[in-house]
């Protein structure tokens, strides 16, 4: 297991110094080597450590917390395709995002915008939750998909209806937190999320033993010494705050948490010890490529990453879906 | 002694619902026992386990596990004492055997611990035992229903308690599974000193098996007391609303002379 994990490291630190390389100005490996010691030419120091890394960094923080929380919420409602934008979750913290931004909360506030869009995460978590396990005992996965899709439809109708109030430049920042994007990063930026996401990141992984038994079942999990009710709390407190910071640092990037945890689950299994420290290098690793390709592919523009993750995301969910379906 | 069990006055209803689910329900269940809760479909069987689990909270009457209120115990206290088989687990992600058995230590080990050889050495005891040793590194997914059961018998096992409490630990097995869980839980009972709970439709099994029955109909206990007392004609018929004949097990060995129950046809 923890020659896996170093493997996917290394592959991640390939993916990074990658993306470090390319784009408008091509910065050769040693460039990029020299630049991080502080050795390279004004130009390329400027690039790789004053626009690139941030980038890169933030883009590693942003796919590490969704692809965990994407792992957790599988585990949480025992449902392969649960994922914070399938769930409505992360619309839910876009329109907290959006509503602080609008109320003019500067974007790099560190406290307001995260804690905004994690009370509109809660919100979305709550609402989703009510919906599909209201009637009875136990979610029906068909009713857990549409309330999730209906309530992030309608959480980005409302968006919509906020920023069109807006002034033209609130407009044009708000509309990137609905597709995702990593165009406004900045050292600041990388900071604030770290703050938040390195604690709840490492926090969640501790946590892989006692999900592994909710992941069979919260009867089982109760008779083999979990307090059910305690950890769930827990564990929707803190991947809604990691969605939150996630979201307000780049917009409501979705499938990360379904394509991420799903190839991990084929390599290795569904052993959370293994799937949840997996899943934040290899989300990293995702995230970083997507965005490499989505700042590079059409140049000189650039696309939202979250059209590239959903490119990718999509067929893999339809497949998981239809794989589900025959299982029932 | 103090029993291991101890309820008294036990009610129960859902929040939902309309009527009691338990109603006043009073036993005791002995050390060692192999102590067996019969009923019809909806009679408040499960119910009255996970009330007696303290799983549900029961509003009136008291439930006492080794001499102490069920809810005053941590979660992973009792978990070390009693561990508990559900009638099944549909499993949204795959796992071997030996991963669903391990789970059988967490209550030994904790969230934050690390397990050592004498939590393999359970696990491997545990699997053994339900012998599913085999299929240690099989997928749950591709095991017959009564493998996985004994993979569930297994993982209750690990968590090494006194006490084993199952749901209709037989329920869609064939006669050769059946069989083999109740010879299980009898060697169990009688030669590794467990307490064992379980519940079945299988009276006849019961009979031949439990050392102390409980028929429960309605919520309401019926009969208890040992297989004689409680699988008679009168009450049987009054409970499951169907004719049938109580006969005594032909043998040989120490079956001979169990009361076996024979539903007739429909009287023309």
């Amino acid at each position: 297991m923890i020659g896996r994990l170093f493997l996917l490291l290394l592959a991640c630190l390939a993916v990074a110094a990658g993306a470090l390389m390319v784009g408008p100005v091509e910065v050769p490996l040693r460039e990029v080597l020299n630049a991080i010691q502080g050795k390279a030419d004004p130009t390329a120091q400027t690039i790789v450590m004053g626009l690139r890394l941030p980038r890169v960094i933030l883009a590693a923080l942003v796919g590490a917390g969704l692809a965990l929380s994407g792992a957790v919420f599988q585990a949480l409602l025992r449902n392969p395709l649960a994922e914070p934008y399938v769930l409505g979750v992360s619309s839910g913290a876009a329109l907290g995002a959006v509503t602080a931004i609008v109320f003019g909360m500067t974007i790099g506030s560190v406290v307001a915008l995260p804690f905004s869009a994690f009370g509109g995460a809660v919100l979305a978590v709550f609402l989703v939750l009510a919906m599909a396990g209201g009637r009875g005992r136990g979610l029906d996965t068909r009713v857990l998909l549409l309330s999730g899709v209906v309530i992030g439809a309608f959480f980005n109708a409302i968006i919509l209806l906020i920023i069109n109030f807006a002034d033209v430049e609130t407009f044009r920042a708000a509309f990137l937190w609905i597709m995702g994007s990593f165009s406004g990063a900045s050292p600041e930026a990388a900071l604030t999320l770290s703050i938040y996401l390195v604690p709840a990141v490492l926090g969640l992984t501790l946590l892989a033993r006692p999900l592994n038994l909710l992941s069979v079942g919260e009867q089982s999990a109760f008779h083999l010494g979990v307090d059910v009710r305690r950890f769930k709390l827990v564990l929707y407190v803190a991947t809604s705050l990691v969605v939150g910071v996630c979201v307000a640092g780049a917009g409501a990037i979705g499938f990360v948490g379904l394509v991420v945890p799903h190839g991990l689950r084929l390599i290795g299994g569904s052993d959370h010890r293994w799937l949840l420290p997996a899943c934040a290098i290899s989300g990293a690793m995702f995230m970083v490529a997507a965005d490499t390709v989505a700042r590079t592919v059409v140049a000189p523009a650039e696309l939202p990453v979250g059209v590239v993750t959903a490119l990718i995301g999509v067929p893999v969910f339809l497949w998981l879906l239809v794989r589900n379906e025959e299982f029932r | 002694m103090t029993a291991v069990f101890d309820l008294k006055g036990v009610s129960f209803r859902y929040p939902s619902g309309r009527r009691e689910v338990l109603e006043d329900i009073a036993l005791e269940v002995a050390p060692g026992a192999l102590f067996s809760i019969l009923g019809p479909n909806g009679s408040g069987k499960s119910t009255l386990l996970q009330v007696m689990l303290g799983e549900l909270a029961a509003p009136t009457g008291s439930i006492e596990f080794g001499g102490r209120p069920i809810r005053q115990w941590s979660r992973r206290a009792i978990a070390r004492q009693v561990a508990f088989v559900p009638q099944g687990e549909p499993l949204a992600f795959p796992l071997t055997v030996r991963q669903l058995v391990e789970m059988g230590r967490f209550p030994h080990v904790g969230v934050l611990g690390r397990s050592g050889p004498a939590d393999e050495a359970a696990v491997l005891r545990a699997m053994e035992r339900a012998g599913v040793q085999k299929l240690a590194d099989r997928s749950i997914n591709t095991l017959s229903g009564g493998e996985r059961q004994r993979a569930r018998i297994a993982r209750a096992l690990a968590q090494e308690p006194s006490t084993l409490v199952l749901d209709e630990p037989t329920a869609a097995l064939d006669l050769h599974y059946e069989m083999e869980t109740f010879e299980l839980m009898r060697e169990l009972a009688t030669e590794s000193g467990f307490t064992v709970v379980l519940a079945t439709h299988n009276l006849n099994l019961a009979a031949r098996y439990a050392s102390n029955l409980l028929l429960l109909s309605e919520g309401r206990i019926q009969a208890t007391g040992d297989p004689a007392s409680v699988l008679t004609h009168e009450t049987l018929e009054r409970v499951y609303r169907w004719p049938v004949v109580v006969t005594p097990h032909p043998g040989p060995g120490s079956d001979a002379g169990a009361p076996q129950v024979l539903p007739l046809s429909r009287p023309d």
